[in-house]
């Protein structure tokens, strides 16, 4: 293979050569923990990544399915006192496999030329699809299938696929969220939201109520009906052109001058948003308006702990107890571990139960529990041993994709257990703050005005 | 010769086809320890999940003269678990085992493969201490420590691992099976070969059980930090301390690349406008531990310190050592290959030996951070460097020979903690003069005739 078609031969050296293999990562990883084999580590897999860049190594088959047997979680950066950038080594390690074509088949050609190549490339078509899986669940026909037995016919992989799959929201982002959301009194930042495409399919809600507690917290906001995925899927899966087509589109659409902060709520994009100088550093028209973009794109629990969260008034509400699971790409990937419960303190009526291991992958990693569903049946038990520990009536977490996994994770085992954004439970302590305030200035039975 | 298939089988036969590696993608990670610009391709890697299957291994070494190089957590800084050509790497990661705490002698036994940490842990749960706390030691092994005679931030008044060690069992490059040691706080029945095994470096022997000492936990700790203009001040505040009949737990110093580093990482509000900084600890009864705080801190005062801080509780003094801890690996953010020292010297002549590494630094133009357990007149000057620079690394070379015969020349030693391995190879025999390579020779050869075990380490 010629170098020119390496992403590993082409990554500068220097971040090839960073790690310098003093084994500090090792027991933070996941997989190594599990396995105890090196070439699970991140160390393992760096030595491998430094070993096809020397040209000691090709992308082999081996090769390409130790990169998709990482989960991406990062957990490695947060433990490397060296400062090695795995997400890039990663990310170029994937588009490696992908180019080598190692693991070219038919069946996985097809599935990614699916769903990387058309169906994440366009909201229309993903909205579309939804719209299906919406059909297919409100008639009655999951029930029913269900029910019949007759899933038990398909081959294990896709029968748990098919009860994996989500519970699609009966509206899209772009139904409960008006294109302009003024602030709630006085506007002190203009802010634009994006909604992602797994949390505007499935939690379209956490959308809403993140637009709503912006606007409740001086933002005016605007939400576009129409958006672009943010790419992290196509650069975590090794194509990185795609991802950088997709990145192209959103900073035309959202210019980083023309807000305050560009807001995501989903961890897994918003780690990827932040590094669109990175993803666009050798494209002299966008470079600069990159580097800007990453400037201006924040976490919601980050945003809102920079400009300082509005506490809704205490209500006689009854007490919840939640636990938080840190999503790898929030803790890991963009360092956010003190605002999510900071933004949890604030509610009241809350009491905060911290658990074990709370910065361990759930198994989730974006689609791994697809591709690799033991090692994520794995992680998922470990972190609902710890959940349960905790005795918590709530589990709070910023990712669409843990939310969907530790959810799945408690119905199949009977685990009585709600899941939601922090986001959510800021929005509903406000609801609850504005009833008991309509209700205090209501007339009361027999009070005339 | 690479390993023929023949010998995977009959290792598989052994361990089970799971835990023998032999793909180039599964060998490519095991050809390399933590010491910079070493690498060499093992023949294949076995992990043995139990002590018995050590003996037959070792065996059929012996029988085919296929050399063994032992691995724990391959954290190593010499080169110690770095792979002979062609050899059988036997992995003791999956013999994790903690076999028995006994309350009543105050004893661990455990298997080789253990974590530092998780005997930290497993002690602490007891109320127990176990003291020994290399900066590897979330992910460095028992088995290692004992190999490399390991040390720690505490080792100024708790010592190293050898100090801890009670007993093993080790297997001799035969197969055969022998146990050093007991439960007993006395013992003379014969030479003391357990200390022979300790700082073998993966030689002689194979350790498969230890048996560790623990102390009581100390009532209290306090930790403290305190910052210098020049990094002979902190020396001299060190020498002062120790001759004040003070013995800290901890005396540990970083210079100011080092303290950038640290804090680039840690991000724990490290004073970043000075030259060097002490971490000092001290521990015990609280009406001790008042006091020699007290002491400590008028001392670093003396000396002209430009501060003195004190953490607020354990859980500060905790991230305070836990950042001190990544000191080597945070090195790394400044240039793509670090090498660090382990030059030692008595700890009157530390200011001295300090002036000189940064003396020749500046003769050879190169880049250097230092750290270093300064209470243990241990220090880690560390180059900052780029493999591939071929003229930059032949600089390297001259410095380290400066440096150690100065270390020699002021009654110190060329290696405290990490080993001779093969890094520090060639300045053995200087070092350690022509009687104590004869019979560290004759030693080995008896031990290990064919020479299976770590061969080329050390000595040849
Ligand atoms: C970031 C960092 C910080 C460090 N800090 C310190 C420190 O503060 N103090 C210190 O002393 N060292 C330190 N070290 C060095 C290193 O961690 C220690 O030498 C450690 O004891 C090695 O343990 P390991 O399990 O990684 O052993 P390995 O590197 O795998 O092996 C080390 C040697 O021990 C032999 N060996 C391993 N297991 C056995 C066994 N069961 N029987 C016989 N021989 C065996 C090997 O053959 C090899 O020669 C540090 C290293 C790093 C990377
Ligand atoms: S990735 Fe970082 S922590 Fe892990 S071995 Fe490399 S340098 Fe050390
Ligand atoms: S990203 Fe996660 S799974 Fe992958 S090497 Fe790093 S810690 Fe391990």
């Amino acid at each position: 293979m010629s170098p020119v078609n390496s992403p590993l031969k082409n990554l500068d050296y220097s971040v090839v050569q960073q790690c310098m293999h003093c084994g500090l990562c090792l027991p933070t990883c996941p997989t190594y923990d599990t396995t105890q084999l090196e070439r699970n580590s991140p160390r393992g897999r760096i030595s491998l990544m430094r070993a096809i860049a020397d040209g000691k190594l090709e992308a082999t088959r081996t090769f390409a399915e130790e990169m998709y047997y990482c989960l991406g979680c990062l957990a490695c950066m947060t433990a490397c006192p060296a400062g090695v950038n795995y997400a890039e080594l990663f990310e170029n390690a994937r588009a490696e496999a992908e180019q080598s074509g190692v693991l070219d088949s038919p069946f996985r050609r097809a599935l990614r030329g699916f769903t990387l190549n058309w169906l994440f490339m366009d909201l229309g078509r993903l909205q579309w699809l939804g719209a299906a899986i919406r059909f297919y669940q409100t008639l009655g026909l999951q029930r029913l299938l269900r029910w019949s037995g007759l899933l038990n016919l398909l081959p294990r992989r896709l029968r748990d696929l098919e009860s994996m799959t989500p519970t699609v929201q009966p509206h899209f982002s772009a139904d409960l969220i008006a294109p302009n959301t003024p602030a709630l009194r006085g506007g002190r930042y203009r802010v634009a939201m994006l909604t992602g495409c797994a949390q505007d399919l499935i939690f379209s809600d956490v959308n809403r109520d993140t637009v709503e507690v912006l606007a409740r917290n001086g933002c005016d906001v605007v939400t576009p009906p129409e958006q672009h995925c943010c790419g992290s899927l196509h650069a975590h899966n090794g194509e990185l052109d795609l991802a950088r087509r997709l990145a192209r589109k959103q900073i035309d659409q959202f210019p980083p001058d023309a807000f305050d902060a560009i807001i995501s709520n989903a961890a897994g994009c918003g780690s990827h948003l932040k590094h669109y100088a990175t993803l666009l550093e050798h494209d002299p028209l966008y470079r600069d308006r990159a580097v800007q973009w990453d400037r201006k794109l924040k976490d919601i629990h980050e945003w809102l702990a920079e400009i300082g969260i509005d506490a809704p008034a205490r209500t006689n509400a009854p007490e919840q107890t939640v636990a938080y699971h840190e999503a790898c790409h929030l803790c890991h990937g963009q360092k956010i571990t003190a605002q999510p419960r900071q933004l949890l303190s604030a509610i009241p009526n809350l009491k905060l139960k911290e658990m074990a291991e709370s910065n361990w992958c759930c198994g989730s990693a974006g689609i791994y529990n697809l591709i690799q569903p033991e090692m994520a049946d794995e992680l998922l038990d470990r972190k609902l041993k710890h959940v349960r520990a905790t005795q918590a009536e709530t589990l709070a977490t910023g990712n669409p994709g843990c939310m969907l996994q530790i959810q799945n994770g408690a119905r199949r085992e009977n685990l009585n257990l709600r899941v939601a954004h922090p986001v959510t439970l800021l929005a509903e302590a406000y609801r609850r703050e504005a009833t008991a305030n309509t209700n205090a200035t209501a007339p009361k039975p027999g009070e005339t005005r | 010769m690479p390993v023929k298939p023949e010998i995977h089988k009959r290792l598989a036969a052994i361990v089970g086809k799971d835990h023998v590696l032999t793909s180039a993608e599964d060998l490519i990670p095991y050809s390399f320890d933590g010491t910079a610009a070493l690498t060499q391709m093992p023949g294949c890697v076995v992990f043995t999940t139990d002590a018995a299957q050590i003996p037959q291994i070792l065996r059929l070494a012996n029988e085919t003269g296929i050399a063994v190089v032992t691995r724990g957590s391959g954290t190593g800084l010499s080169g110690g678990s770095l792979p002979t050509p062609d050899c059988i790497v036997l992995c003791t990661a999956r013999m994790d085992r903690i076999l028995e705490l006994d309350r009543a002698n105050l004893t661990l036994l455990c298997e080789p493969g253990v974590t530092t940490l998780a005997i930290a842990d497993a002690a602490t749960e007891a109320g127990l201490f176990y003291p020994p706390d290399p900066g590897s030691m979330k992910i460095s092994t028992i088995g290692g420590n004992v190999a490399e005679n390991s040390g720690g931030l505490r080792g100024l008044k708790y010592g190293v691992t050898r100090n801890y060690v009670m007993g093993m069992e080790v297997v001799l490059p035969d197969g055969q099976v022998m146990w050093l040691g007991n439960k007993c706080v006395k013992d003379v029945a014969g030479y003391s070969l357990k200390d022979l095994f300790i700082g073998s470096e993966g030689t002689l022997g194979l350790i498969t059980k230890v048996l560790l000492r623990l102390i009581p936990r100390p009532a209290t700790k306090k930790t403290m930090v305190a910052t210098f203009g020049r990094m002979d001040q902190a020396a001299e505040a060190v020498s002062a301390i120790i001759s004040a009949h003070i013995i800290p737990c901890t005396l540990e110093f970083l210079d100011r690349t080092t303290i950038h580093c640290v804090e680039d990482y840690a991000k724990i509000g490290l004073p970043l406008d000075c030259e060097a900084l002490l971490l000092m600890e001290t521990d015990g009864h609280p009406a001790v531990v008042a006091e020699e705080a007290a002491q400590m801190e008028k001392i670093c005062r003396d000396q002209g310190c430009l501060e003195v801080r004190v953490a607020k509780d354990d859980a500060e003094g905790n991230r305070l050592a836990g950042a001190r801890r990544s000191a080597f690996s945070a090195l790394a953010r400044m240039a793509p290959t670090t090498i660090l020292e382990d030059a030692t010297v008595p700890r009157s002549e530390l200011a001295r030996m300090i002036r000189f590494v940064e003396g020749v630094a500046v003769k050879y133009n190169l880049r250097i951070g230092t750290f270093g357990h300064m209470g243990d007149g241990n220090l880690h000057p560390t180059f900052l460097t780029d493999e591939r620079n071929t003229d930059e690394m032949h600089r390297v070379e001259q410095a380290f020979h400066e440096i150690f015969d100065e270390a020699i020349r002021l009654g110190g030693t060329i290696t405290g903690e990490h080993g001779v391995g093969l890094a520090k190879k060639g300045f053995l025999p200087k070092f350690a003069g022509d009687a104590q390579m004869r019979v560290m020779r004759e030693l080995r050869k008896a031990l290990d005739p064919k020479g299976i075990l770590n061969p080329g380490k050390i000595f040849d």
